[in-house]
C-alpha cells in the first residue's frame, strides 16, 4: 500500500497490513445487505434496508441523500458507533477477512481509529476542548500503537505538517478554542490520518464550514487520498461536493439505496427519478437567465447609511473592556420597494448583525431608514417599524417557541398590534396558512409536530402577518434540504410579485443568492467590499474576495475542471481589534452603473 | 408536495392524560385522600387529638402499640403522654399540608419572580438581585428561623414564612440560569423582533418553558419542607405543643424509638408516602405539560 513520506516519517511501522488481497481488485471495504433497525415500542422499525457497496482502496464513494435518507446511520453501523437502540438487523460489513457487525466491542475498538477512521461534521464538539491538540494527538495515536510518548508527539507533527496547518509545533500546544473552525477539521484530519487508516469515513466535513474553507478541506482530502491509498467514504447532502470529489456515489432516499454508479453516469444520465429531481432542486451559479433589473418605484423600502454595530469585550483592569468587536463598520444600501437585495460573506462578516440591527435587538449607531422612518439608535426601533421589517431566521425549530400552537404563532404579531378580534386574527392565520401552503388543518398543531421545510413556512407566515414592507431572511433556505429549500425560494418569489414585498436575503450560499437576488452585496469583516446588480458582482467580479468566494462554490458538475492551487490554513484575519483601534474603512468606487468595489 | 403531510395526534385534556400515566393518577388519589383527611379530621378522628386516655398507657406509664387498649381503642397505639396516635396524625396532617403547600408555594413564587426578573433583564438589577440571593444562600437557615421565630410570636404561619425565606434561594439561582439561556434562544429574540412587550415574552414564552423545573422543585421541596418543620418545631419555633404536626410527633418520640418504634413509623411513613405522592404527580405533570411528549403519552 502506498502512503505518503510526510506520515510515514518519523514514525515507527504500525501493525500488520491487513489481508486484503491484492489493491485494487479485492475492496477493502464491502457493505453487504446492511439492514439498520430501532427498537420502537410497535417493533423494529428498518432506518437503512439492504444497502450494499463496495470500497476499493484510493476510491472515494459518496453517499448523497437528504436528511431522513439513512446515510449517517449507514456510516454509524461500519464504525459500529450506533446510538442505544438501534442495531443491525442483516447483512455484513466486511472490513478485509471480518465481517465488523459480528466483531465483540473490545476488538471493535481496536479496529477504529486504526483501520476505520471517521470525521464528523462540527470539528468543535468532536475536540476536547481542555486537552490540547498535541496531547489529543498523542492520546490518539498511543491508543492503538505502542510508541514512547516522544514518538507519538513525532509522529503527530507530521500528521499535523501533512494536513498543511502553518506552524505545526505552535499547533501541538494550542487548544481547540484557540484554532478556527477549518483549522480544527484539519487537526480532526490529521488525528484521523495519523494512524494511517485503510478507510476514512467523513460525514459531512464540509458542512459547518464557510465556503473559502470548504474549498481548502476538500482539497487537502483530495490529496491525501491521492498521496496514501486510503479509502474514502463521503457521506453529503451536498451534490457539488459529490461531483468534485467522489469517484462514485450512492444516492439514498428513507433508508434505501436509490442509486448507484460512477459519477458522471449519475450525473449525466440519472437513472432514477429521485436522483433528477434532487439534482434539478441544486441551486447552480449562472443557471438563471440575466434579468432586466426590476423597475424601481418610490422611495426605498430600507435604507442603511453608514450603520455601525460594535460590541465591548475582554476583561482588563477593574473589567474595563480592552477589545472591541467591529461586526459592522460603515455599511450602506438601498432596498428599493419589490427588490431582493442579498448579503453575502462568511460567518463573522457582519451580515447577521446587520439583520439584527435592523429588527431592533442589537444597539447601532448610523442610520436605518425603514419605509420613511429614520432610525438613530436601537430605542428608535418602535413596534411600527418592526410592523414593516419582519425577521425570518436560519433554523426555524427554533424561531418559534415548542409550547404553543402554530396557530397562536402565527396570529401572535397580530395580537402584538393590537389588530382585530380573536375571531378575525384565526380568520387571517387560516388565510395565511393556506397562502404559504399548510392546511388549515395544521393550526392547533405544535412546532415539533412538523418538518423543516414546513416549519419554515410557518415562520414565513407569520413574518407575513403584519403586511411588512420587507423581509429580513436570515439564512432563511439554509438549514433546509435542497429540495424543500427550492421549494421554499419559489414560495418566496411568488409572495413577493403578489404582495410588493422586499427581501433583504442573507446568506453563505452564492448559488442560492444568485437564484434568487436582484442586487447582491459581498461582506468581509464588518465592511461591504462589491455590490452591484446581480449580473455585476456573479458575472464580472473585480474584488479578489469575491472572486475567491465565487471559485470556492463546489460546482455539481463531474466534468468542471478547476485550477489546481497550494493553499495552507492560515489564521483568518479578525473582526476583534483592541479599543481605540478601528479597522481602515475601505473606500468604494463605482466601476459603472452602480457596480461598487472596494479598492484593495 | 411530500413536505405537507402531517400525522394525525391524538389530544385530551390534561387530566385525561394525567389520569393515564398509573403513577401520577396514583399519586394524585393520595395527594386527594390526604387533603380529605386533614379536612374531615373531626369525624374520622376517633378521638380528640390532645386528649390524653386514663386506658392510654400501661400501668408502667409506657405507650400503647398498635392495637392496644382495651378492645383496640388505639388503632396506631397512643404516644408518651397516653393520647391517641391516628387522631394525631389525621390532625397533624392539617399542619403538614399547610407548611407543605403554603410555605413551597411562598417559596417557589419569590424564587421564581427573583430568578426570572433577574435572568431575563441582566444588567445591575439582575446582579443586585442574584447577589442578594447569594447572601441569603451563605446565611444559615437555622439561625435566620431562631431570629425571626425570636422577634415574631411562633406560630403555624410563621413557620411557613421562615420555610419560604430559606427555600426560595435555591429556586431562584436554578431559575435564574435557565432563564438567562432561554432568553438568547431564537424564539424569544423572534418575539422581540415582532415588538412583544417583556410581559407577553415572560409570560408566554419564558415561564411556561421553566414549569418543569419550577414543578421539580415544588414537588420535591414538599419533603424538605415537611422535615423543616419538624426540625423547627422540635427547637420549639414551629408548631407549638399539644397541637400535632408530623414532624413534632417524630421529635417528640424519637428517644424511645427502640420502645416504641410505632411512634416514629407511622408519622414517618405519612411524610413518606405524601413526599412520594407528591414527586409522582410533579413528574406527570412535567411530561403531560410539555407538548413535545404528547404522542408517548
Amino acid at each position: 500500500m502506498s502512503r505518503t513520506a510526510s506520515l510515514r516519517s518519523g514514525a515507527v511501522q504500525g501493525p500488520d497490513t491487513p489481508p486484503d488481497g491484492s489493491p485494487g481488485v479485492a475492496p477493502v471495504l464491502s457493505v453487504e445487505g446492511l439492514t439498520v433497525s430501532v427498537a420502537t415500542a410497535a417493533g423494529p422499525r428498518p432506518l437503512v434496508q439492504e444497502v450494499s457497496f463496495a470500497l476499493r482502496s484510493g476510491e472515494t464513494l459518496a453517499i448523497a441523500g437528504e436528511s431522513g435518507s439513512g446515510k449517517s446511520i449507514t456510516s454509524l453501523a461500519v464504525m459500529g458507533l450506533l446510538p442505544p437502540n438501534v442495531a443491525p438487523t442483516a447483512g455484513r460489513v466486511m472490513l478485509g477477512g471480518t465481517d465488523l457487525l459480528r466483531l465483540p466491542e473490545r476488538r471493535m475498538r481496536a479496529i477504529r481509529g486504526d483501520r476505520v477512521a471517521m470525521i464528523f461534521q462540527e470539528p468543535m464538539t468532536s475536540l476536547n476542548p481542555v486537552m490540547t491538540v498535541g496531547a489529543q494527538l498523542v492520546e490518539a495515536i498511543r491508543a492503538h500503537e505502542p510508541l514512547s510518548a516522544r514518538e507519538a508527539r513525532g509522529r503527530a507533527l507530521d500528521a499535523l505538517r501533512a494536513v498543511r496547518l502553518s506552524e505545526p509545533e505552535r499547533r501541538l500546544s494550542q487548544y481547540p478554542h484557540e484554532l478556527s473552525g477549518g483549522m480544527r477539521q484539519r487537526v480532526m484530519i490529521a488525528m484521523a490520518l495519523a494512524l494511517r487508516p485503510d478507510v476514512l469515513i467523513a460525514d459531512e466535513p464540509t458542512t459547518a464550514l464557510d465556503v473559502t474553507v470548504q474549498r481548502e478541506v476538500l482539497d487537502l482530502l483530495r490529496d491525501l487520498k491521492r498521496d496514501t491509498g486510503t479509502a474514502l467514504v463521503l457521506i453529503t447532502h451536498d451534490m457539488g461536493v459529490v461531483a468534485e470529489m467522489a469517484d462514485r456515489v450512492l444516492v439514498m432516499k428513507d433508508g434505501r439505496t436509490v442509486e448507484e454508479g460512477p459519477v458522471a453516469t449519475v450525473f449525466e444520465a440519472p437513472a432514477a427519478d429521485y436522483t433528477r429531481a434532487l439534482l434539478a432542486a441544486v441551486p447552480r451559479m449562472g443557471a438563471r437567465p440575466p434579468a432586466p433589473p426590476r423597475p424601481v418605484a418610490g422611495p426605498p423600502v430600507l435604507a442603511l447609511r453608514d450603520l455601525v454595530v460594535g460590541f465591548d469585550t475582554g476583561r482588563g483592569l477593574l473589567g474595563r473592556p480592552t477589545h472591541r468587536v467591529h461586526a459592522v463598520e460603515g455599511v450602506s444600501l438601498t432596498i428599493a420597494p419589490g427588490e431582493t437585495f442579498a448579503l453575502v460573506g462568511e460567518s463573522g462578516c457582519g451580515k447577521s448583525t446587520i439583520a439584527r440591527a435592523i429588527a431592533g435587538l442589537v444597539p447601532f449607531s448610523g442610520e436605518i431608514e425603514v419605509a420613511g422612518r429614520i432610525l438613530r439608535g436601537q430605542r428608535d426601533v418602535t413596534r411600527a417599524v418592526r410592523r414593516d421589517a419582519q425577521l425570518v431566521f436560519q433554523d426555524p425549530a427554533a424561531a418559534l417557541d415548542p409550547r404553543m400552537r402554530v396557530g397562536d404563532l402565527v396570529a401572535e404579531p397580530l395580537a402584538i398590534h393590537g389588530i382585530g378580534s380573536r375571531a378575525e386574527r384565526r380568520a387571517k392565520a387560516e388565510a395565511l396558512f393556506e397562502r404559504v401552503g399548510l392546511p388549515r388543518t395544521a393550526l392547533d398543531r405544535y412546532p415539533h409536530e412538523f418538518s423543516g421545510g414546513q416549519r419554515q413556512r410557518i415562520c414565513i407566515a407569520r413574518a407575513l402577518a403584519l403586511d411588512p414592507r420587507l423581509i429580513v431572511a436570515d439564512e432563511s433556505v439554509s438549514a433546509l434540504d435542497v429540495s424543500v429549500q427550492a421549494r421554499v425560494l419559489a414560495l418566496l418569489k411568488e409572495l413577493q410579485d403578489e404582495l410588493g414585498v422586499s427581501y433583504l436575503f442573507i446568506s453563505h450560499d452564492m448559488a442560492v443568492v444568485d437564484s434568487i437576488a436582484d442586487r447582491v452585496a459581498v461582506m468581509y469583516l464588518g465592511q461591504i467590499v462589491e455590490t452591484g446588480t446581480r449580473a455585476q458582482v456573479f458575472g464580472d467580479p473585480r474584488h479578489p474576495y469575491t472572486r475567491r468566494l465565487i471559485e470556492a462554490v463546489p460546482v455539481p458538475d463531474p466534468r468542471h475542471v478547476r485550477p489546481p492551487r497550494l493553499r495552507e490554513a492560515r489564521e483568518i484575519p479578525s473582526p476583534v481589534r483592541r479599543r481605540g483601534d478601528p479597522p481602515a474603512r475601505m473606500a468604494l468606487r463605482d466601476m459603472g452603473e452602480g457596480h461598487l468595489v472596494a479598492e484593495a | 408536495m411530500t413536505d405537507i403531510a402531517l400525522p394525525e395526534p391524538r389530544r385530551r385534556g390534561t387530566l385525561a392524560r394525567l389520569a393515564r400515566r398509573p403513577l401520577a393518577f396514583a399519586g394524585l388519589v393520595v395527594i386527594v385522600l390526604t387533603v380529605l383527611a386533614a379536612i374531615l379530621a373531626p369525624w374520622l378522628a376517633p378521638y380528640d387529638p390532645n386528649t390524653q386516655h386514663f386506658d392510654g398507657l400501661t400501668l408502667q406509664g409506657a405507650p400503647l402499640p398498635p392495637g392496644g387498649g382495651p378492645d383496640g381503642a388505639f388503632p396506631l397505639g397512643t404516644d408518651l403522654l397516653g393520647r391517641d396516635l391516628l387522631s394525631r396524625i389525621l390532625y397533624g396532617a392539617r399542619t403538614s399540608l399547610v407548611i407543605g403547600v403554603v410555605a413551597n408555594g411562598m417559596a417557589l413564587v419569590v424564587g421564581t419572580l427573583v430568578g426570572v426578573t433577574a435572568g431575563y433583564f441582566r444588567g445591575l438589577l439582575g446582579a443586585v438581585l442574584m447577589r442578594f440571593t447569594d447572601l441569603m444562600m451563605a446565611f444559615p437557615a437555622l439561625l435566620l428561623a431562631i431570629a425571626l421565630a425570636a422577634i415574631l410570636r411562633p406560630s403555624l404561619w410563621i413557620v411557613a414564612l421562615v420555610i419560604a425565606l430559606v427555600n426560595w434561594v435555591q429556586v431562584a439561582r436554578v431559575l435564574y440560569t435557565e432563564t438567562t439561556s432561554l432568553a438568547e434562544r431564537d424564539f424569544v429574540q423572534a418575539e422581540r423582533a415582532i415588538g412583544a412587550g417583556h410581559g407577553r415574552i415572560l409570560g408566554l414564552h419564558i415561564l411556561p418553558h421553566l414549569l418543569p423545573t419550577i414543578i421539580v422543585y415544588g414537588t420535591l421541596g414538599i419533603s424538605t419542607t415537611v422535615l423543616l418543620e419538624a426540625t423547627l418545631s422540635f427547637l420549639g419555633i414551629g408548631v407549638q405543643p399539644p397541637d400535632p404536626s408530623w414532624g413534632n410527633i417524630i421529635f417528640e418520640s424519637q428517644t424511645y424509638f427502640q420502645a416504641a418504634p410505632w411512634l416514629v413509623f407511622f408519622p414517618g411513613l405519612a411524610i413518606l408516602v405524601l413526599a412520594l405522592a407528591f414527586n409522582l404527580v410533579g413528574d406527570g405533570l412535567r411530561d403531560v405539560l410539555d407538548p413535545t411528549q404528547r404522542e408517548r403519552a
